[in-house]
């Protein structure tokens, strides 16, 4: 089969996912798919899902490859709240735009390499490592703003979070193109292999020479560099940094991206687009309710409630008996269909 | 001891697994009031026999009859409640418990409900003085050293089922004196007229202790005798392989190639691994590594390819010194090693053939510059023809290969790298008849075509056919160096079984 065929039969349960989720609120909220240019830049709940979702979308993309490490990052949400902190302190230091971007990303990458280390090095389990930045990281961020949220009036950082881009808006770019580049990176080399190897088997990794210890520093970094970038996206949208509440809790819903995208967490093989398209779904249900109307008290419930019927779906259980289901309608017709996906 | 009727027996028991019989028609009995020693290397079917008899697994065919009922059990508590009890070499007790807790938990003396402390107290210290064993047993598991842990484990197992006991391997952590105190209780048991698996490779040990020895070897039952009636020779002689019928060659190859060593090891070795030693490698030759089981020999296979790094010595090629501290700097000079454990250490089970064929290349050329797809499609299928890997494309994952194929695999990784030594750690244990010979085939052509080669191998008789020098190991020493006519079974036997270290 064609690598182009490959692509599509690994990432058809969520395209399937997402167009059910998208055409049931289009059900519930006729005008849904309207979409109108205004003061040369999108509008329309579309493009609404595709902007609200980049935070979740870069996050995700570092997570892809932690997670296919057999590791989690739970930092990334205070990661980003010490990034925007930067960035906002930064510009309002005075500090160019450029300078500033710098040491925003700069900063998300120091916070990876801190994760890298304890996790490569000193060898503490993901989880308990980043779960360390994780609590300090809105600490660390609440110092860089004194405690206040530190708001700025650059127009050029303000343009990354509600500027647009040939009508494109700004955060949709990033994502994407951050998305495209890294997908491409990992697949035209052999990180991606690599990456997968260490995830499976660490110790037979290393046995074939695979420098994990370095390996597993860059993914945390990767990681942290995509937080950066959602925290100064989130921080450039509200003209501000809020060490509280910027990026609260949204390593979850990275990890949930991850998940719905069908990459294991006991790591190994993995899809950018497929997480990417996880985080879409993820945003599609957050839009959704709120377009429907609901009550918000019921909105974290219904979320949870969606997510559920989305993970049985994908459940090895409910797998082996839609294929059982499958096969026996179609056996006449494909017998060279592999089992396992 | 009564012939008549034995506690348990054990016939034609059979377990297969996909790829492997992992046991093939086995007998075993024991006798009430015995010491039975199981030996046998890695995967010769002890654990796989045990497991069968304790309920872990459930067996294929065969009978199991205990005090001459016949018992299936589905699993190990099952098992227990028969009479038959185990205790493993990680004592699989709850160390932050107390001793007495330990004793009894699951069957803890109760009145109207609640747990009575004190008549647990008082039950655990009066079980435990019958193994001269007097101890604060309200303080937790964790606090003892591994001889006494191991100690309330047998007392736990003995108390719960009673009639037959299976030691797996209870000796491995414990010192000398501490092997003493296991041993009176063992002893004392037997008085009591238990029936007592031991199984243990410290020859020493299984002599002292054991009244009969059953070895197994490859899932296959090689004989059950008398201790008192084997002799050291013997016994490394049923352990260790003869098999291979149509290998005519009885000592080893004389045509030993000359010329200047190409890497030159000298005092390399590594506290508490592998004692230093000297050693040459030259083009072209093989050097086949003969040793028990926990000898030392997969040490030196991982020392000499920086696994654990050496703390000794030096590695010389020419005038120059190879710092060989980890498998990268080895894999950089030109060294290959298929590991012992395949699954654990070998394979990247997820990974494609075809992937896991071009990793160690790929990993030494580095992420920046991957092997193109079509190259990578082109090695995968010259390795899968050339080693005749049995595998419908080269896409599927190498985990749901078999055994022998997944050797071969793991070979092609090393291959595609073009090593100048390749180091194979027991590349023909449990694989089928056919790999097997392919392999020994194969060893014998990369010798040929220039390549060095150290082969650990339990399989004697394979040694001698390939091997232009033999190094025996034991107690983690390189204790001795045949060379051509020497490398005989028999020679290496006795090097093996030789009781004392003496320099040979």
């Amino acid at each position: 089969m064609s690598a182009a065929g490959h692509l599509l039969r690994r990432i058809a349960p969520q395209l399937v996912t997402l167009a059910a989720t998208l055409l049931l609120i289009a059900i519930v909220f006729p005008g849904f798919f309207e979409i109108s240019i205004a003061n040369g830049r999108l509008y329309g709940s579309p493009i609404d899902i595709l902007n609200r979702g980049a935070p979740v979308a870069l996050l995700a993309i570092g997570m892809t490859l932690v997670i296919a490490t057999k590791g989690i990052d739970l930092s990334v949400g205070a990661v980003m709240a010490i990034c925007g902190a930067v960035a906002a302190a930064a510009i309002t230091s005075g500090m160019g735009l450029v300078a500033t971007l710098a040491l925003a990303l700069g900063a998300g990458l120091a916070c990876g390499l801190w994760n890298g280390l304890l996790v490569s090095v000193l060898g503490i389990q993901p989880i308990v490592a980043t779960l360390i930045l994780m609590v300090a990281g809105r600490g660390i961020a609440q110092l860089i703003t004194e405690g206040a949220i530190l708001t700025f009036s650059n127009e050029g950082l303000i343009f990354i979070g509600s500027g647009a881009f040939f009508s494109v808006p700004m955060p949709v770019l990033i994502w994407v193109l951050a998305g495209a580049l890294v997908a491409l990176v990992v697949r035209r080399s052999a990180l991606g292999m690599l990456i997968e190897a260490i995830g499976i088997n660490r110790r037979a990794s290393t046995l074939a020479g695979i420098n994990a210890r370095v390996l597993l520093i860059a993914v945390y970094m990767a990681s942290g560099l995509c937080a950066a970038l959602a925290g100064i996206i989130a921080a450039a949208d509200i003209r501000g940094a809020d060490a509280n509440n910027a990026g609260l809790w949204l390593e979850l819903d990275a990890i949930l991206a991850v998940v719905i995208g069908g990459t294991s967490l006991l790591g190994g093989r993995f899809s950018i687009l497929a997480s990417l398209i996880g985080a879409m779904i993820i945003q599609a249900v957050n839009t959704g309710i709120l377009l429907s109307g609901f009550p918000p008290e019921y909105n974290l419930i219904i979320k949870a409630a969606i997510i559920l019927v989305i993970l049985v779906m994908q459940s090895p259980a409910v797998r082996t008996t839609l294929i059982f289901l499958r096969r026996d309608k179609t056996s006449s017709q494909s017998e060279t269909e592999p089992v396992v996906q | 001891m009564t012939e008549s009727q034995p506690l348990l027996s054990a016939r034609a028991v059979t377990k297969v697994f996909p790829g492997t019989v992992a046991l093939d028609k086995v007998d075993f009995t024991l006798h009430a009031g015995e010491v039975h020693a199981l030996l046998g290397e890695n995967g010769a079917g002890k654990s796989t026999l045990i497991k069968c008899l304790t309920g872990a697994y459930r067996r294929d065919s065969g009978e199991i009859v205990l005090d001459g009922r016949a018992i299936d059990p589905r699993n190990t508590l099952e098992a227990q409640s028969f009479g038959i009890g185990t205790v493993y070499q990680e004592v699989n007790l709850l160390p932050n418990l107390s001793v007495a807790e330990n004793l009894y938990l699951g069957h803890q003396p109760t009145r109207w409900g609640l747990i009575t402390g004190a008549a647990m107290k008082a039950g655990a210290r009066r079980t435990l003085s019958q193994y001269g064993l007097d101890i604060d047993v309200s303080r937790n598991l964790e606090e003892f050293s591994v001889a006494v842990q191991q100690v309330v484990a047998i007392a736990r197992a003995v108390s719960l089922s009673g009639k037959v006991l299976i030691l797996d391997e209870p000796t491995a952590s414990l010192d000398a004196q501490e092997v003493r105190l296991l041993f009176d209780v063992v002893r004392s048991l037997k008085e009591r007229g238990l029936g007592i698996v031991f199984i243990s490779h410290f020859l020493d040990q299984v002599f002292e202790i054991s009244d009969r020895i059953t070895v197994l070897r490859n899932g296959r039952l090689v004989g059950t005798q008398m201790a008192a009636e084997l002799d050291r020779v013997n016994l490394v002689n049923m352990m260790l392989g003869r098999e291979l019928v149509e290998e005519t060659r009885q000592s080893g190859r004389t045509e030993r190639p000359d010329g200047p060593p190409l890497i030159r090891f000298s005092n390399f070795g590594r506290a508490g691994k592998i004692a230093p030693f000297d050693l040459d490698i030259r083009k072209g030759e093989v050097i086949g590594v003969a040793g028990l089981l926990g000898s030392g020999r997969t040490e030196t296979a991982e020392v000499l390819f920086g696994v654990s790094a050496h703390d000794s010595g030096s590695a010389v090629e020419g005038e120059e010194t190879l710092p060989l501290g980890t498998p990268r700097n080895a894999i950089a000079h030109g060294f290959g090693f298929c590991p012992e454990d395949r699954k654990s250490d070998g394979i990247i089970g997820d990974l494609s053939v075809r992937e896991n064929i071009v990793l160690a290349l790929q990993a030494r050329l580095g992420w920046t510059r991957p092997v193109p797809a079509r190259e990578q499609a082109a090695m995968a299928e010259e390795f899968i023809g050339r080693l005749d890997i049995r595998t419908p494309n080269a896409e599927k994952p190498v985990g749901q290969l078999s055994g022998g194929n997944q050797q071969k695999v793991i070979l092609a990784r090393w291959l595609a790298t073009n090593p100048r030594f390749l180091i194979l750690d027991e590349p023909t244990r449990g694989i089928d008849v056919g790999a097997h010979a392919e392999i020994i085939r194969l060893i014998e052509e990369l010798c040929e075509q220039g390549m060095a080669l150290l082969v650990i191998s339990s399989e004697l008789d394979e040694l001698v056919a390939y091997s232009h020098r033999v190094i025996v190991v034991r107690d983690r020493h390189h204790v001795a160096e045949l060379a051509g006519e020497d490398i005989t079974t028999d020679n290496m036997v006795a090097a093996i079984a030789a009781p004392e270290r003496e320099d040979a």
